[in-house]
């Protein structure tokens, strides 16, 4: 039975970390992010979670990375300049292929920016953020239930694929309070890391001969039996350091294609009334809510427009993107920056559609009039 | 009676890829000795490290290891200690790692008194990307990065961790090896955190730009510039200048784990 609760963005994707399995949160008081870890400060305790305010925004995220190392489910929470210092930390998760959910409740930038203010100009930071090559997974909410539901699917998929996954929130979602109906527990898919089951001296963390591109890493409770090393430099399975090229090509490849290759289970979008549109907007996070109002808006006023909205933000659905560029003439790319997806959609549409755009960096929601407006204009 | 250091050695990584000579070994084999006079299982330890030439001891060691970032073993030790109390946490980490880049981790894992021991390989350099200064370079001896003579006053990590709160203090060096094993064994056995101060020679890096390159000459010249804290008391401001004091400074048993608080907090949160 579902349950209905008054909360906000921020509290939602603490609660929601909560139920899938995390127990260890470690931070830094940053705007407009900290009412996760004041309300993790209370509620760790209480589930005998562990939450560490750490000296920095470096520390908190390096916290976490050594929590999932030693078998939790661990997530940091920051924004703005907090990510850019996390950024090695998150570097050293996809290096060590370590599960980590890490949360941007997204501010105006570039540096203190706009502290209170709402943004999504963090979208290209999340793909390109930490050095290196690497792939990333990043999942952005729309709706407060979404914050919730989001969370849960970013730890799964972090566990899962033992890597980093971004939350994509940002300051309108962190501080919307509203009615919410959660979902019940009993409905919810939980996952964790698959755990070895070879004896403890024929362990390696990255044995992907034997167990495939994601091999079992131990949990809490297995982590004492299983003795291992692991390092930010480039490794062979066994998890020591090596130079030897076929080693390191194999390795970084892989890394890669471990996410690459389960786009099917990691792809998740929405397609809102496109049917029999003759021309599609896209959208994601809180700005979404605002293009479908204009989605709407427009209808009424018989122009019949859809919305394509990546729900997984990374990987860029190159696919489904390709195929809008094919079967519209229009679209129509809005995001709250001054052009970070647009140059996605502009790479895979390959000049088979009209784009243009709504994009604002003032520290405000796009309204839905201004989406509107647009639309009129190009439709 | 004699250590079988193949018991904690990974083997199969040997040899060493220290310099020949190097006061890395020699710290290493203390803190093995010390494990091994404590009996504790290799299962029940963690070392953990962060990026220089010291750092890669967690390669070699058969316990659970992990090589983390440029000083950012602290923080991630404390991870794992918070998640494992009952685990044993070692960390191994540079001059330049704990007290430049790692500065503030230091301080406050100092300030929480987590259960752990840092000992901190003190060579006065950087000595893996080729012998820049580091805060623990003695004022006026030269580094590439300060060919003329250093003109940075050094830290003194034994007061650094007194000011910040950790509750067990030592320095020692490479210089009398025994007497090193010993206080990194108390540091070990102590509940709270320990800095242990290991003074170590790098003749390639510092001691060839500063007229000690031999590791027999520049251990020598450790042992004649550290003088024990019992020696010291007899000794003239004047005289000490320039030495540094060995010994153990804090051993304080009454300020409260960070772990063991913390479980206090859950039992607290759990009972409202």
């Amino acid at each position: 039975m579902a349950k209905a609760q008054i909360m906000n963005g921020n509290e939602l994707i603490s609660e929601g970390a909560i139920v899938a399995g995390c127990r260890f949160y470690a931070g830094y008081p940053i705007t407009p992010s900290s009412e996760i870890p004041e309300h993790l400060s209370k509620r760790m305790p209480e589930v005998g979670g562990i939450f560490v305010q750490f000296e920095d925004e470096i520390a908190s995220c390096m916290a976490a990375v050594g929590a999932s190392y030693a078998g939790y489910k661990s997530m940091t929470a920051s924004s703005g300049p907090g990510i850019s210092l996390k950024q090695e930390a998150i570097g050293l998760a996809c290096m060590m292929e370590l599960p980590l959910v890490v949360v941007n409740v997204m501010r105006g930038g570039p540096s203190t920016g706009l502290p209170t203010r709402v943004s999504q100009a963090d979208y290209m930071q999340a793909r390109w953020g930490t050095h290196g090559d690497h792939m990333i997974i990043a999942v952005a909410p729309e709706t407060l239930l979404e914050t919730y539901t989001e969370t849960i699917r970013a730890f799964n998929m972090a566990e899962k694929y033992r890597t980093p996954v971004y939350i994509l929130s940002d300051a309108v979602l962190a501080h919307l309070n509203g009615r919410v109906e959660l979902p019940d527990e009993s409905e919810l898919e939980i996952i964790g890391r698959t755990q070895p089951t070879v004896d403890p001296k024929e362990f390696y963390p990255y044995d992907v001969e034997r167990f495939g591109d994601v091999p079992p890493l131990p949990n809490a409770e297995n982590f004492h039996k299983y003795r291992f090393h692991m390092t930010g430099l480039n490794k062979d399975k066994t998890g020591f350091p090596t130079v030897d090229v076929k080693a390191v090509e194999d390795d970084e490849e892989r890394m890669i294609r471990k996410i690459t290759d389960n786009i099917k289970d990691i792809e998740s979008f929405e397609y809102y009334k496109t049917d029999d549109a003759d021309m599609v907007v896209v959208a994601y996070g809180s700005n979404a809510a605002a293009a479908r109002v204009a989605v709407d808006d427009a209808r009424n006023a018989g122009i019949k427009v859809g919305m394509f909205r990546p729900i997984t933000v990374w990987p860029f659905p190159e696919k489904q993107v390709a195929e809008l560029g094919k079967n519209f003439n229009k679209i129509l790319v809005t995001e709250i920056n001054l052009g970070q997806m647009l140059f996605e959609v502009e790479r895979v549409v390959k000049g088979n559609a009209d784009i243009s755009t709504v994009l604002q960096a003032a520290g405000v929601p796009i309204r839905p009039q201004q989406i509107l407006d647009k639309i009129k204009e190009v439709s | 009676m004699a250590t079988d250091y193949s018991k904690y050695l990974r083997m199969d990584k040997l040899p060493l890829y220290w310099c020949p000579g190097c006061g890395n070994g020699t710290i290493l084999k203390s803190i093995i000795t010390a494990i091994d006079e404590l009996g504790w299982k290799n299962d029940d330890i963690m070392m953990v490290s962060g990026i220089g030439c010291s750092s890669r001891a967690t390669g070699y060691v058969d316990f659970h290891t992990i090589h983390t970032l440029h000083g950012r073993a602290l923080p991630v030790a404390t991870a794992i200690k918070m998640c494992h109390p009952g685990m044993h946490v070692v960390v191994v980490s540079g001059d330049g790692d704990s007290t430049a880049i790692g500065g503030n981790h230091f301080i406050h894992a100092c300030r929480r008194n987590i259960d752990l021991t840092l000992v901190v390989v003190d060579n006065w350099i950087y000595g893996m990307t080729g012998g820049q200064y580091s805060p623990l370079t003695p004022t006026g001896t030269k580094g590439s990065t300060m060919p003329r003579g250093n003109i940075d006053p050094n830290f003194d990590i034994v007061k650094l961790a007194e000011g910040a709160g950790a509750t067990y203090i030592a320095r020692s060096s490479v210089a009398e090896p025994v007497i090193l094993k010993n206080y990194i064994k108390k540091g070990l056995e102590h509940t709270g955190i320990s800095v242990i101060d290991a003074m170590s020679n790098c003749h390639i890096q510092w001691g060839r730009r500063n007229k000690f390159g031999d590791p027999v000459k520049l251990v020598n010249h450790i042992k004649e510039i550290t003088i024990s804290k019992t020696k010291a008391a007899k000794m003239t401001e004047e005289e000490l200048k320039g030495k540094y004091i060995t010994g153990i400074f804090r051993d304080d048993k009454d300020k409260k784990e960070y772990t063991q608080a913390y479980k206090e907090l859950i039992e607290k949160a759990q009972n409202e």
